[in-house]
């Protein structure tokens, strides 16, 4: 797979480290037990568009978000994590489940 | 085995002709099971062997049948040898060389007289899912059964002592990447070539030219101007005896490439921009009773031995041909001297029913009931296409009743196909069509190249790619012709002569209910042996779907995934690049003969011969250790204690500079990731420590949330792990031997304190810094040094500290003497699953800060007392080590594990840390340990983890 690094440019996919799809870190002040888990371990996991985070590992160390298809892995955004996401590009990923509203990094 | 005597000559050598690539004037000698055998340059193990009238080359998979020649290429399932300690060799594809030890696989005692071929006589036994059916029941016997089956196996000698070959690996970024170097595939590539694109041609076989290599005056006279095309066009690489053995997402492709001097194979892991498929078609063989005996063969197989060869295949011949290509070998067996019997023409209807012989064909039967002797059976039918890389890309293949074979259908916009695979016609508009793929193949790459870097600036101007090509035309249409559905003509034959697979057994397969191919395949192995399905797909799917009353479209076909052929472990493993780290005092660790530890890409000393003596050097006297590896962060900014905030369970706000603190990292969901010391050097200036192991973990984590979570935070983070060498000074003696060295620090307890740092000079070294902390237990001090200076300040250490007897310890002393002080360590005393508490680490949490990373999951933690946790343990026989993880059993269940134990030369007895059950955990509990030889020793839980010194004076000292 090939992933292109919104610092980098395209690089191969083992030069990434895959952090989770994108999630919203609920307020630890009012989170119950069952929203924090959620935020923890649930992925939508569409076979479709999704958001997700990367980690240019081996390259520029640097997090960025991502929008990729899971069934032929084309991905058609990159951006800095803490960009703004154009409401366009989520449209898919919104029809295909939850992610994509917010940009966030999980854990590592 | 010791060569015997020369052989009898080259007697099946033809004359010179045209197109072989034999070099007459470079004979050579090797050994085939001992004895010796002329060959020429060039010739292939077989073509030697057949020369010199050698049949049979191998014993089948299952039936130890004999086999000998069929395809007479990369391909030939009967021909796999063992070359010196090289298990599985191609023998139809492999060249021979001068001395080549070349010996038969899978036969005893010989190949002649294979005691194991009794087989074929209990044949009826080892049907269809044999394997499943036989020796799943009783199971236990499961290991007895495969110690005999795995003599039955076929398969070569791996040597343990082979010396290790030189495996290469390389990256490739080509443009395109045609994969097959026939006409078509040498007409694409030139084509995309002079369009622009950087191209590398990959063919399987030792030379460029597919088919057109054994064909007439006109087609050799095309291989002459498309070999001088390729040779003449701009920026074609070309690798021949080279596969590409699978195709990945975005067109990333492994190529095994073994063209290449001193390298017995490389591994290429080729990103193509397009990839071109052009590997021809593949004649397939027709499934009739005896159709495995040697002397069948295809009638590309005899094209092959004469015209490239020179090698006469057989005395009297029966053809059976439904192509012209078929024909073709009929001219060819006239010109080799080979008389030819009978020619059962295939478009006109029945064919030939069976093929007899015990050794090798002696009689064909015909379908007309007449009966010919003969030595050898050519049967030319059909044609498979290799859409092998094709299903690699998402493709699958559709099959035409017209051309009787299947074709590709949905093919993504990066691959292409020519040639054959693509369709049928003459040789001009084969390579006609094959010139437009090229150049729309290298049009694509441009496009891709500029769509990659689009919106990315620093690179979008520096990579533009190919220029652009001819504006883009559409691709011609390629036409398919008639071709006879011939597949079988009865039910005894072979599909696959790799895993001795009959009709039969497919049959009875699908009446036993598994009418899927993909099923079917499974169940009876057909396809899955070293040709991987490249003879025997179209087959099996034609019995299948006979079987089953279906057409073959309706059947479907077998998926095929990588490997497209074989492939060596060797290949696989390649160049190992991994790098290792060690600290700058390595070389003085090596001259003092240290035992080394591989701790993740780090080595270091585990113990330098006593690791006892060394922790009784540091208990009485002082004892220096390599802690190098130690993750170290240097944090700059105004906002350092609000990270530090945020990624420890501890307070940090409070923080003076001079002073260190050891505070505990969790994850979100509260389990513990990590600990170390952090201190304050000056007003804006801390270092960060992380432990060896987790020192990459803390760093995307840090960075996670200064990037993600908390951009505002004015922070820089410098690893300078490897920028200072870390040495620890532990022992009551260690100030007295600091003072020698330290020029410009009050050492004194009340100057500098426990769990203080200070920046100054050692042993002539400005710019070190030096805290006070204690994993040890004892007085000492962590020195970090400018790396370039780590062996001078150790050297020093040691020298002035002779006469106080100084020694070095390594890892192991270090375990041993923080078990004694009940230091936990993350990821040998806790897991995955340790939250804080159950670590014994409630003093450190502090639940009264808002938010910090795992508070949430802790507030609920600190809510329960359900969960297991460590706890210091001693055995009552104190002379019983429990190895790390016998587990603490209460009844019949497990309650708790032993996570670190040692003898304690301290306190000379046993001690432990452990996890236990919350109903055990009370100061004076016994427990039962149960050892791994399945005995149970009793252990009590102590009151603290600390087994020495619990109070902490001598490090405060």
């Amino acid at each position: 797979m090939l992933l292109p690094c919104p610092w980098c440019g395209p690089r191969n996919a083992s030069e990434f480290r895959y952090v989770g799809e994108q999630t919203v870190r609920p307020d630890p002040a009012t989170a119950d037990p069952a929203e924090w888990r959620s935020y923890l371990y649930m992925e939508s996991n569409p076979a479709g568009w999704v958001a997700e985070n990367w980690l240019h590992r081996a390259g520029c160390r640097r997090y960025f978000a991502a929008e990729r298809h899971t069934v032929t892995n084309q991905v058609r955004a990159t951006r800095p994590p803490d960009a703004e996401a154009a409401p366009a590009q989520h449209a898919d990923a919104a029809a295909a489940g939850r992610a994509g509203e917010h940009v966030r990094e999980g854990r590592p | 085995m010791t060569a015997v005597s020369a052989r009898t000559g080259m007697t099946l050598r033809l004359e010179p002709q045209p197109g072989e690539v034999i070099d007459r004037n470079r004979p050579l000698e090797f050994t085939w099971n001992g004895q010796r055998f002329p060959a020429y340059h060039g010739d292939t193990i077989v073509s030697a062997l057949a020369a010199c009238g050698e049949r049979i080359f191998s014993r089948s998979f299952k039936y130890h049948r004999p086999r000998g020649l069929l395809s007479a290429s990369f391909l030939d399932p009967g021909c796999t040898v063992q070359v010196g300690d090289e298990p599985n060799v191609r023998g139809a594809h492999r060249r021979v060389e001068p001395g080549m030890v070349v010996s038969a696989q899978n036969v005893w005692p010989s190949l002649r007289y294979d005691v194991k071929s009794v087989n074929q006589v209990v044949g009826r036994f080892l049907t269809a899912g044999f394997y499943y059916k036989t020796f799943i029941k009783p199971q236990r016997l499961w290991p007895a059964y495969e110690r005999v089956l795995r003599r039955f196996s076929s398969g070569g000698v791996v040597a343990k002592d082979s010396a290790h070959g030189y495996y290469d690996k390389r990256y490739a970024h080509p443009d395109v990447v045609v994969a097959g170097g026939g006409p078509a595939g040498m007409a694409a590539a030139v084509a995309a070539a002079e369009a622009g694109a950087a191209v590398l041609l990959v063919e399987e076989e030792y030379e460029l030219g597919g088919h057109l290599r054994w064909g007439d005056a006109g087609q050799l006279e095309a291989l002459r101007e498309l070999r001088a095309a390729v040779a003449a066009a701009p920026g074609v690489e070309v690798m021949t005896n080279s596969v590409v053995n699978g195709r990945y997402d975005g067109n990333w492709l492994g190529i095994v490439q073994r063209n290449l001097p001193h390298v017995v194979e490389r591994l290429v892991k080729a990103r193509a921009k397009t990839l071109v498929v052009a590997p021809g078609l593949i004649e397939r063989p027709y499934v009739f009773e005896g159709n495995d005996l040697p002397g069948v063969m295809l009638s590309t197989g005899v094209r092959r031995l004469v015209n490239l060869h020179a090698v006469k295949p057989g005395q009297r011949a029966v053809v059976l041909s439904a192509n012209p290509e078929g024909d073709a070998a009929i001219d060819d067996l006239a010109r080799a001297g080979v008389e030819v019997a009978k020619v059962v023409d295939g478009r006109r209807g029945p064919t030939i029913q069976r093929a007899t012989g015990s050794r090798g064909v002696q009689a064909v039967e015909c379908a007309d009931g007449t009966v010919v002797d003969c030595d050898l059976l050519v049967t030319a039918v059909g044609w498979t296409a290799p859409t092998a890389l094709l299903n690699m890309a998402g493709d699958r293949p559709v099959y035409s009743e017209r051309a009787a074979r299947f074709l590709p259908s949905l093919l993504p916009d990066d691959v292409l196909v020519a040639g054959g695979i693509a369709g049928d016609g003459p040789l001009e508009q084969l390579t006609e069509h094959a010139r437009a793929v090229g150049r729309e193949a290298a049009g694509r790459a441009a496009e891709t190249a500029r769509s990659l870097c689009a919106g990315i600036p620093q690179i979008a101007e520096r990579r533009a790619g190919p220029p652009d090509p001819e504006p883009a035309v559409a691709l011609p249409e390629l036409p398919v012709e008639d071709h006879p559905a011939l597949f079988f003509s009865g039910t005894r034959g072979f599909v696959d002569f790799s895993e001795d697979v009959t009709a039969k057994d497919l049959i009875a397969a699908a009446e036993e209910g598994y009418d899927s191919i993909e099923l079917v395949k499974r169940y009876t192995t057909v396809t899955m042996g070293p040709s991987q399905g490249k003879l025997e797909t179209v087959n099996a799917v034609a019995v299948l779907a006979a079987a089953t009353g279906r057409t073959i479209a309706e059947t479907g076909t077998t998926v095929w995934r990588p490997p497209y052929a074989p492939i060596t472990l060797g290949a696989l493993a390649g160049r190992i690049f991994e790098p290792v780290r060690h600290s700058p005092m390595q070389p003085w660790h090596e001259a003092a003969g240290a035992t080394p530890l591989v701790a993740g890409a780090w080595i270091r000393p585990d113990s330098y011969g006593d690791p006892a003596g060394e922790v009784r050097a540091v208990r009485s006297g002082v004892g220096i250790i390599d802690v190098t590896p130690l993750g170290k962060f240097d944090l700059r900014g105004p906002d350092v204690p609000e990270l530090l905030n945020q990624l420890y369970v501890n307070k940090w706000s409070r923080l003076d500079v001079g002073s260190v603190r050891y505070g505990v990292m969790c994850a979100e969901d509260g389990v513990v990731l990590d600990d170390g010391v952090t201190g304050r050097l000056a007003e804006d200036r801390y270092i960060l420590t992380a432990t060896s192991s987790g020192a990459a973990t803390v760093q995307e984590w840090i960075e996670s949330w200064l990037q993600t979570e908390r951009p505002d935070w004015r922070i820089h983070v410098t690893p300078v792990t490897t920028a200072y060498a870390s040495i620890n000074v532990a022992g009551p003696r260690s100030r007295e031997l600091l003072g020698r060295l330290v020029e410009d620090v009050d050492l004194a307890n009340e100057a500098f304190p426990y769990m203080r740092v200070r920046v100054g000079r050692i042993a002539g070294v400005d710019g070190c810094f030096m805290w006070r902390i204690g994993f040890t237990g004892e007085l000492s001090y962590e020195l970090h040094v400018p790396a370039s200076h780590g062996l001078r300040v150790w050297e020093a250490l040691l020298e002035r500290g002779a006469d106080l007897g100084v020694r070095p310890f390594g890892v192991e002393a270090q375990r041993i003497l923080r078990l004694e002080k009940g230091h936990f360590i993350v990821g040998q005393d806790t897991d995955g699953l340790t939250q804080a508490y159950g670590a014994g680490l409630g003093w450190a949490v502090k639940l009264d800060k808002p938010d910090f990373a795992g508070r949430t999951e802790l507030v609920w933690q600190s809510r329960r007392d359900d969960y297991f946790r460590l706890v210091g343990l001693q055995p009552v026989d104190g002379s019983v080590v429990p190895p790390e993880a016998s587990q603490i059993v209460l009844g019949r269940g497990i309650a708790g594990r032993i996570t670190s134990s040692r003898m304690s030369p301290t306190l000379g007895r046993s001690i432990c840390l452990g996890f236990v059950a919350p109903s055990l955990t009370g100061p004076g509990t016994q427990v039962t340990v149960r050892l791994p030889d399945g005995g149970e020793v009793a252990a009590t839980v102590m009151p603290q983890h600390a087994h020495f010194d619990p109070e902490g004076t001598r490090q405060r000292g």
